[in-house]
């Protein structure tokens, strides 16, 4: 901690239209965990990618161990010694992890000796991992270790990790845990990005705070608790969504034996789901993501047909019902992808109200659509749901994701659903307006809707869930009150293994 | 170096700056390649854009536009219906052919009849024709996924084919003195698509293709149909949220351009033609897929780009008989105008901006 591995000085970076980062300094102590904060747009990315090679910043110099450090791109950022491990993974299913290891590498070692060199750092890193196997049947616990493995075989001096715990069970965050002390213990800088304030007080020493492009401060996370963490991510004070205390009524959805053959060559398949879902109640159905979210969200929307007694509302079987057909019925649904899912990028708020409240909200007369009243709609949920945009003449595209996110929900909320389905409701979402969202779907619940909340953040489910269900490999865990539940049992839940059985 | 930055909304500005800038820069071009083939660039151009409306002759080239325009609208608004939802009928000259060959069929099968049901009749056959000869690719496409393109295209050939098997065979006129084609249908009073008023060339296509134009632009501004065409071409995983079931959508947007050309060639084959022959089609519903576009697969762009094809078809054949332009450069430069009608097309959507150079550190 005592020696600075890499000094940023002034870094600035701006995009038309906006400043990316502006003037940002601050330093990385060698064998430290640096936590990178901030909300979406902030400028992480940004930043991480001036230090990787992937963008050249407009003014500012970086040195890396006193020497400077302009990487032009991001060999020459792995070659001096930064190595980064990406959200999203690039690996080839169809090959073995040791191929896949050796087309990332500039010189890559023969079979045998790269092979050993895995077996090595995957050992001396509590990383268990087996090079022959091939990347298509490994978790996605076990693919980020291949991309850490990748990055170790370099012996690098900072490494990148781009929040490297989301599709992670708590267990896997564990482990990752223990890996990553190790490699500080032996003088590797880590650069942890992440919007998790509790793992981030747990793991790192140093935090770097950016907002709207410009550094707020350099603490250290574990002094403060995660809600000053939070509000000086926001510039602002933060509501907590508050669950209030309801009885559940009675059954309102019953969904049993709903299965599903994989709708692609890569589509995952729903195995005899059975749950009910009560009046007043917020059903958290928790995953990693691609065990069936999708897949889930569409039978339940209609989007994809099953058999008819499979879903049922009040009694009514409604599984062969096109979407429309169960709107009318008080069955809605959210997407998790906005644009391109639940919106239309390039069709005007207006028009986008008009996609899913055209029945409910009587915007229809035999065929003829009443654009006046889409239109007075859109801007009721503009206006309610505080959705920050020039009006409803505005193509969804421009709206930033937290704002559209807002008018997705809204305008399902707004129509009074008896059930709703949301997947993924805040992700990618800033803070303020996820917190507005989560509050909108507990009112919405405490008016007596029933609601389902698939969600790959776990902090989200406990938050506002009364009961918690696990969606691993297309089968649906039983629900238990969320009470009652703890960290560790969620994380077994997650991995598949039902606590009933 | 210059780049393409997405824009927040789309341009309307552009949206209607495009089309005219597309066609002043096709002159451009086209005066080039008149140039390059050794003719005076300004009086080819003069000869094709101008003298058609405003020349000695106008009389009679001003009416001839509605005869040409009048099919290439009707096509093209039964074609921009798909081609908004990415249904892609590329096979609207074969629906044309059907069309005629069933329109003319339903006319000389009762020959020499006279009745005033008679060319009601034919309409409603060359519109089933059409429908008919449109189903063949939807229904393929929604029971086996085969692709629309390659098959309605393929379906042209074996129309045309049909085409000739007619003329030559079973509607071969008797007292044609062994020629191929038919009876001349503007000699049979009571299937000829006359002119509605005399000297004015307005017969009932015309009429039809403007009701088409209406009825195109309700249905897309005001009718759900026209909204979930739209969703569909825009985003088809949020259509499919909205409800759309796509294979119908395919049934009716290639039905409902199937009909639209089918009713062309027939309103073609009873009027300005007259007989079904070999030689019956001369492109309509190829170049309607241009028309579409330079329309913006907008109804009432539609309709002016159709009389403003009409009028390079026209002032095509002048410029042949009179400066002796091969009749491949007036197709060259209708290729013209789709490229930079497209290309231009691009900043609606998308700024122009000079590149800042990155600066070193």
């Amino acid at each position: 901690m005592s020696k600075t591995l890499l000094h940023l000085s002034g870094l600035t970076k701006a995009y038309p239209g906006v400043i990316a980062n502006d003037d940002v300094s601050f330093d990385i102590g060698a064998g430290e965990i640096h936590a990178l904060l901030g909300e979406n747009g902030a400028g992480k990315s940004t930043l991480v990618k001036m230090i990787y090679g992937l963008v050249r910043p407009d003014h500012g110099t970086m040195l890396l161990a006193g020497d400077n450090f302009t990487p032009a791109e991001p060999r020459a950022a792995r070659a001096a010694g930064v190595a980064m491990v990406f959200q999203h993974f690039s690996l080839f299913e169809a090959l073995s992890v040791a191929e896949n290891i050796a087309l990332g590498m500039e010189n890559p070692p023969k079979a045998n000796a790269l092979s050993t060199g895995i077996t090595d750092v995957s050992q001396a890193y509590g990383l268990p991992l087996d090079p022959e196997r091939l990347v298509g049947d490994l978790s996605a616990g076990e693919r980020q270790r291949v991309e850490i493995i990748r990055c170790l075989l370099q012996k690098p001096k900072l490494l990148i990790m781009d929040e490297p715990t989301s599709v992670l069970t708590p267990q896997e965050v564990t482990t990752l845990f223990t890996t990553l002390r190790k490699l500080k213990a032996d003088g590797t800088s880590i650069l942890y990005i992440s919007h998790k304030l509790e793992e981030i007080r747990t793991l790192c020493e140093t935090a770097t705070i950016l907002r709207g492009g410009k550094k707020v401060a350099t603490c250290d996370p574990r002094e403060k608790s995660a809600r000053e963490l939070a509000e000086m991510m926001v510039g602002g004070k933060l509501k907590s969504a508050k669950l209030q205390k309801t009885t559940l009524g009675e059954v309102v959805l019953k969904v049993s034996d709903l299965s599903l053959p994989p709708q692609s060559a890569f589509g995952t398949s729903l195995k005899s789901i059975s749950f009910q879902l009560y009046k007043s109640e917020v059903l958290g159905i928790g995953g990693v993501a691609g065990n069936g979210q999708d897949e889930l969200l569409a039978c339940l929307s209609g989007e994809v047909r099953t058999a008819a007694d499979a879903i049922q509302l009040n009694g009514v079987s409604l599984g062969h019902m096109p979407p429309n057909t169960r709107r009318a019925l008080g069955v809605l649904a959210a997407p998790e992808e906005r644009l391109g899912h639940a919106a239309a990028p390039d069709m005007t708020l207006t028009e986008n109200a008009m996609l899913t409240a055209m029945t409910r909200k009587n915007l229809s007369h035999s065929g003829f659509l009443d654009w006046p009243r889409a239109e007075a709609y859109a801007k009721l949920v503009i206006d309610q749901f505080d959705v920050r945009t020039p009006g409803p003449h505005s193509a969804a595209r421009s709206l930033s994701g937290g704002n559209l996110q807002k008018f997705v929900i809204g305008r399902e909320v707004l129509q009074d659903p008896e059930v709703l389905i949301v997947n993924q409701p805040t992700w990618g979402v800033d803070a303020a307006a996820a917190a507005d969202i989560r509050q909108a779907l507990l009112d919405l619940a405490s008016r007596g809707a029933a609601v389902i909340v698939i969600s790959q953040d776990l902090d989200e489910l406990m938050e506002i869930s009364t009961n918690f269900a696990a969606l691993n490999a297309g089968r649906v865990s039983d629900a238990r009150p969320m009470a009652e539940l703890s960290l560790d049992e969620i994380g077994l839940l997650l991995g598949g293994a039902d606590a009933a059985a | 170096m210059l780049q393409l930055e997405k824009r927040p909304n789309p341009s309307q500005v552009w949206g209607y700056l495009a089309p005219i800038l597309a066609v002043i820069t096709t002159m451009i071009g086209g005066g080039v390649m008149f140039a390059l083939l050794g003719k005076d660039p300004f009086e080819a151009i003069r000869t094709i854009f101008y003298d058609p409306l405003f020349s000695e002759f106008a009389w009679y080239y001003r009416p001839q536009l509605l005869i040409k325009g009048a099919p290439l609208i009707l096509i093209a608004i039964g074609l921009s219906m798909g081609f908004r939802a990415g249904i892609w009928n590329i096979g609207a000259e074969g629906q044309y052919i059907i069309g005629a060959i069933c329109g003319a069929g339903a006319a000389l099968s009762v020959y020499p009849l006279d009745s005033v049901f008679i060319f009601p009749v034919m309409i409603l056959f060359g519109a089933i024709g059409g429908f008919a000869w449109a189903m063949i690719p939807a229904i393929l496409k929604t029971k086996f996924g085969t692709n629309e393109i390659l098959v309605s295209l393929m379906l042209v050939y074996v129309a045309e084919q049909l085409l000739a098997s007619m003329s030559l065979g079973l509607m071969k006129n008797p007292k044609g003195f062994g020629f191929p084609g038919s009876r001349n249908l503007q000699q049979y009073a009571s299937a000829h698509n006359a002119e509605l008023w005399t000297g004015t060339a307005i017969h009932m296509g015309v009429v039809f293709a403007l009701i088409s134009v209406i009825f195109a632009y309700i249905m897309l501004a005001r009718h759900q149909m026209g909204f979930h065409i739209r969703l569909t071409g825009e985003s088809p995983k949020a259509a499919k949220f909205a409800g759309v079931n796509p294979n119908k959508l395919v049934i009716y947007c290639l039905g409902f351009s199937g009909a639209l050309a089918g009713l062309a060639g027939m309103f073609e084959v009873a009027g300005p033609s007259g007989q079904i022959s070999i030689d019956f089609n001369v492109g309509y519903g190829f170049t309607a897929i241009i028309v579409a576009f330079l329309g913006r697969l907008n109804p009432f762009g539609i309709m002016l780009a159709g009389l403003l094809m009409a009028l390079t078809y026209i002032g095509g054949e002048i410029a042949q008989s009179s400066l002796g332009l091969p009749s491949a450069a007036i197709q060259a430069l209708q290729g013209m105008l789709l490229f930079f009608l497209l290309a231009l097309d691009m900043l609606t959507n998308f700024k122009l901006k000079l590149a800042k150079a990155e600066v070193r550190i």
